[in-house]
C-alpha cells in the first residue's frame, strides 16, 4: 500500500482527530460548513484552525524543549509578559514594526534566560523554567502596572488577532507560516538530528562533539518565540493586554499537544506535525464542549476525560496489551482450526 | 583449622542475567575471624557474589551456609537479621541525622512509644567507644569525616548484624591516615571472630589488612590462597589472566620513533585524577596505556580529549599547545575518542546506525551544513561493509546491536571524521572473538597508515600485541614506560605489582 510516511507515522492521531470532529458535527450540525463573508472564510472548522493558534504555536517550541529531554513551563507566562510589552509599546506610539519586534525581542530574551539556566547552569529544566513561569506574570503585571492596558484605537495591531489574508485569519496564517518554517529548518538542516541526539543522550552527544549547550541555548528560545508571537496574537485578539489571565494554563494544553502528537517526554525522535496535530485535537474538543452547550464548569473535567482516554490508548501497557490481544486471538484461531483438523 | 566450621560457606554458586552468566560455580569459606579479599577485576564477578550474599540477588544454583544451615535472604534486610551486614564505597546513612539517629534508625529505642533519645545517646556513645571513637553522637553526621562516617556505618551494621561484615571498597575515598584508622577497626573486629569480607583495588591495603585472598575471574573462582607468602607477580597474572607465555608483537618500524611528536603532553594532570605525566605520541604510532582498574587510565584519556579539564601541564599539537577545553576543542584538532562506557557515553541508542555512524561528523559540520541523505547512506553504508558491522538494516537503531557490532559503529563514526589521532579506551571489552580480532587487525591497519592512537586496554597481551610504547600506570601515577624488548606482559605486571606507596618505579 502505498501510503505516505507521514501518514502511517500519525495514523493514531488522525483517527482521534477525526472521531473528535465526527462528534463535533454530530453536536452541532452545521460544523463543516464553511461559507465566505466579505472574502474571508467563515465556520467552526475555521474557527478551529484559528483559536488554536496560540496553542499550535506554543507546541512548535514546546516540541523542541522536550525532544532534548527538556520542558518549558513559562511559555504561558512569557505570552502575558509579550502581550504586556506589546501593548504598552503600541499605546506609547511606537509603530507596529517597532512593536512587533521588541515583543519579539522580549520572548527571545526569556527563552535565552530559561536556557541559560539549563544549558549553562544545569538546573533541571522543569525547575528551571518553573521560576518565569511563577516570575512571568508578576513581570506583565509590572509593565501593565496593574491594569488591563487596551488598544481599541490601534487598528494595526489587532489586525493580528482578527485581521485576514488570502481570506484565512491571520493567526492561522501565522501559525502555519511558523509551523512551516520550523519544520523546513528543522529538517533541512542537521539542526533535528542533532536536538534528538542530545534527547536520548547529552552525554555522548557532547563527546561527539556536538555544541550541547549552545542547541539547548537555541531550543528554549525559540520556545520563547513562539510563545512571544502567541503572546501577540492573544493581546491583539482581545485589544488588551491582561497580565493575570493571557496564556493561562496554556502551557499544558501545549505540553499535552506534543505528548497527544506523539513525541515522548523522555526525549528524542520528536514529530512536530504531531504536535499541531495534537494541538488541533485539543482545540477541536475545546469547540465541541464549547458548541454542546455544557455548563462552562464541565469544560476542563471533559477535556481532562477525554485526554486521559486518548494517553490510556496511547500507553505503552495498553499497547502491549493490544499486541498480546492480538496474538492470541491468532493463536486461539490457530488452535481451533487445528481441533477442527483433528476432528476430521 | 580443622576445629570449626565455616562461618560463611558459599557452595556451587551460579547466577545468570538474561541467558548472560554473571557467576559459574564459584565456591568461596569465610572462617571466623577472617578478613578475606575478594579480587577481580571488571565484570569478575565480585559484586555478583557480594549480592548473592547479602540478599540482593536470587542464586540460580548452588548454596549459601551460614554457620552450617543454609540460608535464604529474601533481601538486604533479611540477610542483615541474618547476621550479614554491607558496608558500601559510598556511605549509606543519612548525613543530616545525628550520629546517634544513624546507629539506631529503624530501630530506636522505645518508651511509651516514643524514641528514648537519651538511652539510645547513651547506648551511641558505648558501641562508639569500643570502636575507640570518642565524638558527639547528637551533632550531625555531616560534620564528620568520611572515615568517621565510614566507621559509624560498620558500628552500625556490625550492631545489627554480627557475624559477617562486606566491606565494598571501603577506602576508596580515604587519605593515608583514615585508611589506618579504619583497619585499625577492622583489626578489631576480627579479633572478636567475625568474618570480614573486604573489596579493595589496592594491592597493597590487600596485603596489609587481609589473611586470605580469593580471586575472580569472569564469573569464574580462580584460586583462594592465604595472603602470606603470595607473590605479587603471581595475584596480578591471576587477576588479569596472563601466564607469562610468550608474547606476540608486531615488528616495529624503528623510523617512526625518530618522528616528531604528534601530541606531546608535558606535566599533563588533575589533582585527584591522574598525577602530571609527560608523553608524546607520533604518527605510525601505537601507545598503549596498562594498569589496574581505578589506576588512572580513563582518566588520562579524558583530559586528553578535553573531556575533564588539567589542572596542570600542556598538551602541544605537532609542537603547537593547544588549550584543550572541550571534546569539541580536541575534535578540531583532529582527535577522536571511543569510550570504555559505550552505553552512557557513546551511543546514541534510539538513533539509527545510520544517524550514529555520520554523528561526529555532522556535529563537526555544524548544524548548518547538514549531509545529505544520500551523502548519509553512502558513508554508512561503506563503513558497514569496511568494518563488517552485522546489522540488517542501516537503519535499526543502534541499541538493537551486539556489543561488538555497536563498538564498530562507533569507531566508524570516528573514522568518518578523518581523524590525525585516536584515543580507544577498552576497545575490545565485552565484544565477541570475531569482532574482537577484527578490531585488533584495524588498530594495526590504521597505525601503518599512519594515525597516531592512544589505546587503554585490561588485556595485556593484546596490548603487547600492537604496542609501539606502552605505559603504566598505578594508583594514578605514571610509573613505567616499557619500549622496544620491554614490551611484554612480564614487565607490564611486575610494573604493576611493584611495592610502594611512595611510587618508586619497578
Amino acid at each position: 500500500m502505498a501510503v505516505p510516511t507521514i501518514v502511517r507515522e500519525r495514523t493514531p492521531q488522525i483517527i482521534v482527530l477525526a472521531v473528535i470532529l465526527a462528534l463535533n458535527a454530530i453536536i452541532s450540525p452545521g460544523f463543516f460548513s464553511i461559507e465566505i463573508q466579505n472574502d474571508r472564510l467563515y465556520g467552526s472548522l475555521i474557527d478551529v484552525l484559528n483559536r488554536g493558534a496560540p496553542v499550535t504555536l506554543l507546541a512548535i517550541g514546546m516540541t523542541l524543549v522536550i525532544a532534548t529531554k527538556g520542558i518549558d513551563l513559562s511559555v504561558g507566562a512569557v505570552m502575558a509578559i509579550v502581550g504586556a510589552v506589546a501593548a504598552s509599546l503600541i499605546t506609547s506610539g511606537y509603530s507596529l514594526p517597532a512593536t512587533l519586534a521588541g515583543a519579539l525581542f522580549v520572548g527571545l530574551a526569556c527563552g535565552l534566560w530559561n536556557g541559560a539556566l539549563v544549558a549553562l547552569l544545569d538546573i533541571q529544566p522543569i525547575i528551571a523554567t518553573l521560576i518565569l513561569m511563577v516570575a512571568g506574570r508578576g513581570i506583565a503585571q509590572l509593565i501593565t502596572e496593574g491594569v488591563i492596558l487596551t488598544f481599541n484605537d490601534k487598528p494595526e495591531l489587532i489586525f493580528v488577532g482578527s485581521g485576514s489574508f488570502l481570506s484565512l485569519p491571520m493567526p492561522v496564517i501565522i501559525w502555519i507560516f511558523v509551523a512551516i518554517l520550523a519544520i523546513l529548518v528543522v529538517r533541512r538542516s542537521a539542526l533535528g538530528l542533532l536536538i534528538e541526539a542530545i534527547g536520548v543522550n547529552r552525554r555522548a552527544s557532547t563527546l561527539s562533539g556536538v555544541n550541547s549547550r549552545v542547541i539547548l541555548l537555541a531550543v528554549y528560545a525559540v520556545s520563547g518565540l513562539c510563545a512571544a508571537t502567541a503572546g501577540v496574537i492573544a493581546a491583539a485578539d482581545i485589544k488588551g493586554a491582561d497580565a493575570n489571565n493571557a496564556g493561562l494554563w496554556l502551557e499544558m494544553d501545549a505540553i499535552l499537544a506534543v505528548v497527544i502528537g506523539g513525541t515522548s517526554l523522555l526525549g528524542g525522535r520528536f514529530s512536530l506535525v504531531g504536535s499541531l496535530m495534537g494541538a488541533m485535537i485539543i482545540q477541536s474538543l475545546n469547540t465541541g464542549i464549547l458548541l454542546a452547550g455544557f455548563p462552562p464548569e464541565f469544560n476542563l473535567i471533559i477535556k481532562a476525560a477525554i485526554i486521559l482516554i486518548i494517553l490510556i490508548v496511547q500507553s505503552p501497557a495498553s499497547q502491549a496489551a493490544m499486541a498480546n490481544f492480538r496474538a492470541s486471538r491468532q493463536t486461539v484461531a490457530i488452535k481451533t482450526e487445528s481441533r477442527e483438523h483433528a476432528a476430521r | 583449622m580443622a576445629n570449626a566450621q565455616p562461618l560463611l560457606s558459599v557452595r556451587g554458586v551460579s547466577k545468570a542475567f538474561l541467558g548472560v552468566s554473571a557467576l559459574e560455580n564459584v565456591d568461596f569459606t569465610l572462617k571466623a575471624g577472617e578478613v578475606h579479599a575478594l579480587l577481580g577485576e571488571n565484570g569478575a564477578g565480585k559484586s555478583t557474589l557480594i549480592k548473592i550474599i547479602t540478599g540482593a540477588y536470587r542464586r540460580d544454583e548452588g548454596e549459601v551456609l551460614l554457620e552450617g544451615t543454609p540460608i535464604f535472604p529474601r533481601d538486604v534486610v533479611d540477610a542483615q537479621k541474618l547476621g550479614i551486614g554491607t558496608v558500601y564505597q559510598e556511605v549509606n546513612l543519612l548525613t543530616n541525622l545525628t550520629v546517634a539517629e544513624n546507629l539506631f534508625l529503624g530501630r530506636e529505642p522505645k518508651r511509651f512509644g516514643l524514641t528514648d533519645v537519651r538511652e539510645m545517646n547513651r547506648r551511641s556513645r558505648a558501641i562508639l567507644d569500643t570502636y575507640g571513637l570518642n565524638i558527639d553522637v547528637t551533632a550531625p553526621l555531616a560534620n564528620f569525616s568520611v572515615a568517621i562516617q565510614q566507621v559509624v556505618a560498620i558500628a552500625r551494621a556490625v550492631d545489627i548484624s554480627g557475624k559477617v561484615l562486606v566491606l565494598d571498597e571501603p577506602t576508596a575515598s580515604l587519605d593515608a591516615h583514615e585508611v589506618e584508622m579504619l583497619f585499625a577497626v577492622v583489626r578489631q573486629l576480627r579479633e572478636r571472630g567475625m568474618g570480614i569480607i573486604f573489596i579493595s583495588h589496592f594491592l597493597d591495603q590487600v596485603y596489609d589488612i587481609a589473611d586470605t585472598i580469593t580471586v575472580l575471574r569472569n564469573g569464574r573462582l580462580i584460586d583462594t590462597v592465604p595472603v602470606a607468602g603470595l607473590d605479587r607477580l603471581k595475584l596480578v597474572s591471576m587477576m588479569l589472566g596472563r601466564q607469562l607465555e610468550a608474547d606476540v608483537k608486531r615488528t616495529i618500524d624503528p623510523n617512526t620513533a625518530k618522528a616528531e611528536p604528534l601530541v606531546s603532553l608535558r606535566g599533563l594532570g588533575k589533582r585527584g585524577n591522574i598525577d602530571p605525566l609527560d608523553l608524546d605520541i607520533r604518527q605510525g604510532e601505537v601507545v598503549g596505556i596498562a594498569g589496574l582498574l581505578g589506576s588512572g587510565r580513563t582518566e588520562t584519556a579524558q583530559l586528553v580529549f578535553g573531556i575533564e579539564r588539567a589542572d596542570s601541564g600542556t598538551i602541544s599539537v605537532a609542537g603547537t599547545p593547544v588549550n584543550m577545553s572541550s571534546p569539541r576543542k580536541a575534535i578540531s584538532h583532529g582527535f577522536a575518542f571511543c569510550p570504555e562506557d559505550r552505553k552512557t557515553d557513546g551511543i546514541v541508542g534510539d538513533l539509527s546506525v545510520r544517524e550514529n555512524i555520520i554523528f561526529a561528523l555532522q556535529a563537526q559540520r555544524g548544524w548548518m551544513r547538514p549531509l545529505s541523505r544520500s551523502e548519509q547512506e553512502a558513508l554508512a553504508d561503506r563503513y558497514i561493509a569496511a568494518l563488517d558491522i552485522r546489522t540488517s538494516d542501516r537503519e535499526k537503531p543502534i541499541k538493537f546491536l551486539s556489543g561488538g557490532n555497536q563498538q564498530k559503529v562507533l569507531l566508524a563514526r570516528w573514522l568518518a571524521t578523518n581523524p590525525r589521532f585516536l584515543i580507544l579506551d577498552e576497545p575490545t571489552r565485552g565484544i565477541d572473538v570475531g569482532a574482537h580480532a577484527e578490531i585488533i587487525r584495524l588498530i594495526i591497519d590504521l597505525c601503518e597508515r599512519g594515525m597516531a592512537l592512544l589505546v587503554i586496554s585490561s588485556e595485556l597481551g593484546e596490548l603487547v600485541g600492537y604496542s609501539s610504547r606502552i605505559i603504566v600506570l598505578r594508583d594514578r601515577k605514571m610509573v613505567s614506560e616499557l619500549t622496544g624488548d620491554e614490551i611484554s606482559t612480564e614487565h607490564i605486571m611486575k610494573a604493576i605489582a611493584s611495592h610502594g606507596a611512595t611510587g618508586e618505579a619497578a
